[in-house]
């Protein structure tokens, strides 16, 4: 089904971090807790499919050489509704998501989907698209931030695991952060090269 | 009195939160533009010249058009077409008026506007009350945050494609070349830049 395909390569294929080599920077920054990473997933997914959606709706009339600025500022408008929604709704999540917020205005992959999928295909494959790559880009995000929050704190989803054990503290802040990718890239290198091999 | 706030703002802005290591701002460039010693000088350059004239303009833009009007909540929007437009703007003045200079950090500057640190310092300018109503010289704590953060930038690249150069001739895991082993690097010298932390100013 092709439009499955445009859903699945997000998630294994063209993952956004481990293939695609994009956005590490909200990735490292937000896997202190597994919440943060779901919140954080759920605000990003909803940029990138609106933007999508949007970029793809309008992509006959765009201007080629305006397309940039263009794209920049359709993006810019949903993550100022996202800003808000989430100082409104969940003020304790807009605390601790902190200036990543903002920044999702320069996360590679939603003007790169734009730029790439978007303003060359359709509404609805343009949608599954966004949606997949967001989840893609979540999925990578909480596992990392699992490990993180097990190991750092000895706590998932805020319950501490083994009563009385000293987490492990450096992996709650930016070394632990930069290792587990690093692990997890190379488990992604290790098992695409074994793959390649067969 | 003054001097002591600026120092500090300026050394916690490059040791104890150091924009890439600490803060994790900006890891594009810093991974894309680490393999060699003097194009990460050239991009450093580049990037402390754009920080700190970001935060420069941004501040009035933010004190004296923004919040006058209600419309503070628009900074999203306004910062990155402002950023965008500047690095713009200095791409072409620094090709007009030296051509020497454009030849070494030219092909660096549209790698700006998408670099997260230069965004990412005019909203904490915001955000740490800089640009309040009432902060005295918040002018120039903006611009010291700015060249701070680019400084702090400027240093982790450098060290960076160091460390990077010396990998080059080493043997490393097929599987580990590239991205993993630069991160691997990049947590090593973030612990290191963790012991910062412990320094009191």
């Amino acid at each position: 089904m092709n439009y499955w395909k445009e859903f699945a390569k997000g998630l294994w294929e063209k993952n956004p971090q481990l293939v695609l080599g994009l956005a590490f920077c909200p990735t490292l920054a937000v896997s202190v807790s597994v919440s943060n990473a779901l919140w954080m997933t759920l605000a990003a997914t909803f940029v990138l499919v609106s933007s999508n959606l949007l970029v793809s709706a309008i992509r006959v009339i765009v201007p080629a050489h305006l397309r940039i600025p263009i794209f920049i500022t359709i993006i810019a408008g949903f993550v100022t509704v996202v800003d808000l929604l989430l100082e409104a709704y969940q003020p304790e999540v807009y605390r601790s998501l902190g200036i990543f917020i903002p920044l999702i205005v320069v996360n590679c992959i939603i003007l790169g989907r734009a730029e790439e999928f978007a303003q060359k295909n359709g509404v609805f494959l343009s949608v599954l698209d966004g949606l997949g790559m967001g989840i893609g880009f979540g999925l990578t995000l909480v596992v990392l931030s699992a490990v993180r929050e097990i190991l750092g704190a000895n706590k998932l989803f805020g319950y501490t695991l083994i009563p009385g054990m000293e987490p492990a503290l450096a992996m709650a802040l930016a070394p632990g952060a930069f290792f587990t990718l690093a692990l997890m890239l190379w488990a992604m290198n290790a098992v695409n090269s074994r793959k390649k091999g067969r | 009195m003054e001097i002591r706030v600026f120092v500090t703002i300026l050394l916690s802005t490059i040791f104890i939160n150091n924009y890439v290591l600490s803060r994790m701002l900006g890891l594009c460039p810093f991974l894309g533009v680490s393999k060699k010693l003097d194009s990460a000088l050239g991009m450093g350059l580049a990037v402390i010249f754009v920080m700190t004239l970001t935060s420069f303009i941004t501040y009035p833009i933010y004190k004296y058009v923004l919040v006058p009007n209600g419309i503070a909540y628009l900074i999203t929007i306004v910062f990155i077409l402002v950023i965008a437009a500047l690095v713009q703007f200095v791409e072409m003045a620094v090709r007009k008026m030296s051509p020497a200079l454009y030849q070494s950090l030219g092909i660096f500057l549209p790698l700006i506007t998408t670099n997260c640190a230069v965004l990412g310092v005019a909203v904490l300018n915001v955000r740490s009350g800089f640009m309040d109503h009432g902060t005295s010289l918040g002018l120039m704590k903006c611009m010291v945050q700015g060249l701070g953060g680019g400084i702090g930038f400027t240093l982790a690249l450098i060290i960076m494609a160091g460390i990077r150069e010396r990998l080059e001739i080493a043997e490393i895991p097929e599987n580990l070349k590239g991205a993993p082993i630069t991160f691997i690097t990049a947590g090593l010298l973030a612990l290191a830049f963790y012991g910062f932390s412990g320094m009191k100013i």
